[in-house]
């Protein structure tokens, strides 16, 4: 007598829904990309926190930061805005809708130079949303050239070094007021996902500044936002955990 | 600033009949931010409540105080509410320009001065009535704080008994304009009736104008264009307006923003079921409205030329992504600093191919107070319809100044959200795709985020049908096909132009917007100095409609009549049409601040007819005989 076994159960989130419903596209980003690192934390993070992808929307600016949204949550709608200026777009879709979670996706270029107006009025504002900035101190999609968050004496691929002081999104989110501000390493699984989990369960302005290398251009000796540097001066001050708000299980 | 060209006519230089009534424009120049506009508004509106024709235009420097500012009040018994070139009474206030415009009248002009100004010893071709308005006032007011707020009052006074204008309406408009503030009210009724009075006792009337009650505007409303707007804007059903100060625009949000609260507040939960943002500049505030647009709200902004240069950038993403969106654009001179508080209509080609890339903006173009309401509420549904950001085109001399109109109508079409995929579509097309033609017109089905529909990625130039990205030339080349397709089928849903006069006549007018008034006008002066009879169509809307072109070919000669110094509307006809039709397009332009006026069209299209005063004159005399 044949015995059937029954087909595993698929494994789902908490609200029912399958990972692949959190995928995204194919990314287009280079191999060993900090970004790419990042979209994966996203997925993981959504996913585990049962959020359902068809309230979800994605914006970004223009950069390879910004291309980013189409390799994750493929069922959200998303939008690759203008450069430097997708806080305004986020600002005018969750007015739009409230119920709609908005997770912004902009690089150092973006938000540090052609968008730290529209950065700074975000913060000021307190929008709802999630706003990461994919920092690796370089402008990709253009080859290299130098952002504003690139530190002073780091050192371009062709030897010009940068002499200019770096703005510090972080601390001019905190002088802004902003109501939840965090920086992380596109290399660390575990603390990005603790923030990301974080930041879902945030009302306002979530900023998290993730230093995320350019294996193309900003990888080398000489430049502060490479993977070496990072693990070097990665000094941990503390566990970063999330433990979410779920209702209590009670048993009868 | 004063008019200085000189009505063509070899008639006497003081009219015969030595009564004109309800037939001219008086200017009250003052120093801004002395509180004449009460006194201005007051005058308007008495004028107005007489049942005669009326118009107010406040000619204001880009200055909070200071700096000499001239309001010209038209009175018309036939209706003419477009500027009038010459002033026939000069309310002198302002020591800084009071010589250089009584220079500027016209022979026979009246003349109401402040007494210290000494103004009758500078012409003898004009009536003169000198007022000690400080010795007045001080009578009036005993604080002599409230002295300079409350003096222009005394004008209207005297205006009241020597034009012959109701002081009880006067009265009546000076509390329907102070409202609940009791002591406001008694102190400038005491200086109106302190003018009356001393005009009644002290000047004796020389000057021939005349106002007699009419019933010209029974059932009628004075409003300024972008009230109007803001109210068409509501009645729209917009949830989401963010924008950026600059003048002449502010006010049109600023009146948004009390009608909204006032009106789309829930009573029960006491919440705002909209949202209204102070942006940081205008390419924040184009911004908000695409990101609210894409996620399902009618949205919207308001703004002046330098505004529209900054929102270039996201216009350009919104045609390409094809995003709905609503954007007011209250037209003036160019760049600040120097006529930012002056007219013009100058932005119609900057806008019509907003942002880099191939480029086509819908514009909508009212040049009425009424039309400033219908065409706000016009545009949200084409915006919605086309899923592409919608210009009106409205400007400083209608969104501003203060125009009589019929009551607006409550709106009586649903709402047209345009082409949403819904369940029964989706059975319909099969497999949808964001951008794919699935009825001919070029307009794709869309779907918004967080109503459970099927997601797709927003984004620029780079895109498949369904969507997706992609650089291929073919597809690239279909979406700009699609996308200029659906253009052309924005011809049938824009509003048709409107055709008047003498559809025979040789002599063609085209015209739009606020020049409408004076081009009007300037037919019938056409037709009584010249025996021109003319044509004339008033363009409404870009993309252009078939009409235009059948009217063009049905005319020899077509003046395009507009307020820019480079034809802009005229070059933008050119493009759209073929080099016969463009070759029979000419000119008429005007683009020194002010408002058009009737006088300025029709001396430069006789100029260009070849018709010379001597045969203005003859042919007038032969008119006047039948």
């Amino acid at each position: 007598m044949a015995v059937t076994t029954p087909e595993p159960a698929k494994k789902t989130n908490r609200i029912g829904l399958e990972p692949t419903l959190y995928r995204g596209g194919k990314t287009t980003l280079c191999a060993g990309c900090g970004h790419n690192a990042i979209s994966e934390r996203i997925i993981d993070a959504f996913y585990e926190m049962g959020i359902n992808p068809k309230n979800v929307i994605k914006l970004s600016g223009i950069g390879c930061s910004s291309k980013s949204p189409a390799y994750f949550l493929g069922t959200s709608h998303g939008f690759n805005s203008v450069h430097g200026r997708m806080p305004s777009v986020g600002t005018g879709a969750v007015l739009a809708n409230g119920t709609l979670i908005a997770i912004g996706v902009s690089g150092d270029g973006d938000t540090g130079a052609i968008g730290i107006g529209q950065f700074v009025h975000l913060m000021r504002r307190n929008v709802p949303m999630i706003y990461i900035i994919e920092d690796n101190g370089c402008y990709g999609l253009t080859k290299g050239q130098f952002s504003p968050t690139a530190d002073v004496g780091s050192k371009l691929k062709t030897g010009v070094v940068n002499d200019l002081t770096p703005i510090d999104t972080c601390a001019l989110a905190i002088e802004l007021g902003a109501s939840f501000v965090a920086r992380s390493f596109s290399g660390d699984k575990k603390q990005l996902l603790a923030i990301l989990k974080a930041s879902l369960s945030h009302r306002g302005t979530a900023l998290i500044d993730v230093l995320s290398p350019c294996v193309t251009f900003n990888d080398h000796e000489g430049s502060t936002k490479s993977y070496a540097y990072a693990k070097d001066h990665d000094e941990p001050v503390g566990e970063v955990s999330f433990v979410p708000f779920f209702e209590d299980i009670s048993i009868e | 600033m004063a008019p200085t060209d000189v009505a063509a006519h070899d008639g006497p230089a003081h009219p015969v009949n030595p009564r004109i009534t309800n037939d001219f424009s008086i200017q009250v120049a003052t120093v801004n931010g002395s509180g004449s506009q009460t006194a201005n508004l007051v005058l308007l509106r008495s004028l107005f409540q007489m049942g005669v024709p009326v118009s107010g235009k406040n000619m204001f420097p880009s200055n909070i105080a200071g700096l000499p500012t001239w309001y010209t009040i038209r009175a018309n018994k036939d209706g003419y509410v477009g500027r009038k070139k010459e002033i026939d009474f000069l309310v002198a206030m302002n020591i800084e320009t009071a010589k250089e415009d009584v220079l500027a009248l016209e022979a026979g002009a009246a003349v109401l001065y402040d007494e210290p100004l000494k103004l009758s010893t500078v012409r003898d071709d004009l009536v003169f009535y000198a007022v000690p308005f400080d010795k007045i006032v001080a009578q009036v007011c005993h604080d002599a704080k409230l002295r300079r707020l409350v003096k222009n009052m005394i004008y209207d006074g005297v205006l009241s008994k020597l034009l012959n204008i109701d002081l009880g309406e006067m009265e009546h408009a000076l509390r329907r304009q102070m409202g609940k503030k009791t002591k406001a009210i008694e102190l400038n009724l005491a200086a109106l009736e302190a003018g009356f009075a001393f005009a009644e006792q002290n000047l004796i009337k020389r000057d021939p104008y005349w106002v007699e009650r009419m019933n010209k505007t029974t059932g009628m409303i004075l409003v300024e264009g972008n009230a109007a707007a803001a109210m068409g804007c509501m009645m729209a059903g917009v949830t989401v307006i963010s924008w950026y100060p600059i003048t002449p625009s502010s006010s049109l949000p600023e009146s948004l923003i009390s009608y909204m609260k006032k009106y789309r507040v829930d009573k029960e939960t006491g919440k705002a079921t909209f949202a209204i943002v102070q942006a940081e500049d205008e390419i924040a505030a184009i911004g908000m409205v695409v990101g609210a647009g894409w996620a399902g709200a009618r949205a919207m902004t308001s703004t002046s030329g330098p505004g529209i240069s900054l929102m270039g950038e996201f216009a350009g993403l919104a045609y390409y992504a094809e995003v709905p969106g609503v954007i007011f654009d209250i037209q003036r001179v160019g760049p600040s600093t120097g006529l930012p508080t002056r007219t013009a209509q100058g932005d119609i080609l900057q806008v019509a191919t907003l942002s880099h890339g191939d480029t086509k903006q819908m514009m909508l173009i009212p040049a009425s107070v009424e039309e400033c309401y219908e065409m706000a509420m016009a545009a949200f549904d084409l915006a919605e319809r086309f899923q592409t950001l919608v210009f009106v085109m409205s400007d400083l001399d209608l969104g501003m100044n203060t125009w009589m109109s019929n009551t607006f109508t409550y709106p009586e079409r649903p709402l047209d959200r345009g082409k949403l995929l819904d369940d029964t579509t989706i059975e319909r097309i099969g497999e949808w795709g964001r951008y794919r033609d699935v009825d001919g017109d070029g307009i794709p089905y869309r779907t918004i985020p967080g109503t459970g529909g099927p997601a797709y990625f927003t984004r620029g130039s780079g895109h498949n049908e369904r969507g997706q990205y992609s650089e291929r030339p073919d597809d690239y080349v279909n979406n700009m096909e699609r996308l200029a397709r659906k253009f052309e089928s924005a011809r049938e849903y824009v509003p048709k132009p409107i055709l008047a006069g003498d559809l025979d006549s040789d002599i063609a007018i085209v015209g739009y917007g606020s020049s409408h008034w004076a081009i009007e006008e300037s037919r019938d002066q056409l037709l009584r100095e010249a025996g021109a009879s003319t044509a004339y169509m008033r363009l409404r809307a870009y993309p252009f409609t078939e009409e235009l072109e059948a009217f063009i070919d049905h005319h020899q000669r077509i003046y395009v009549v507009e307020q820019n110094r480079d034809a802009q509307m005229l070059s933008l006809m050119r493009l759209a049409l073929s080099a016969e039709r463009g070759a029979k397009l000419r000119k008429v332009l005007h683009y020194n601040g002010l408002p058009i006026d009737a006088r300025s069209i029709t001396d430069e299209i006789l100029a260009q007819e070849g018709i010379t005063p001597q045969k203005r004159a003859a042919t007038a005399a032969l008119v006047g005989e039948k």
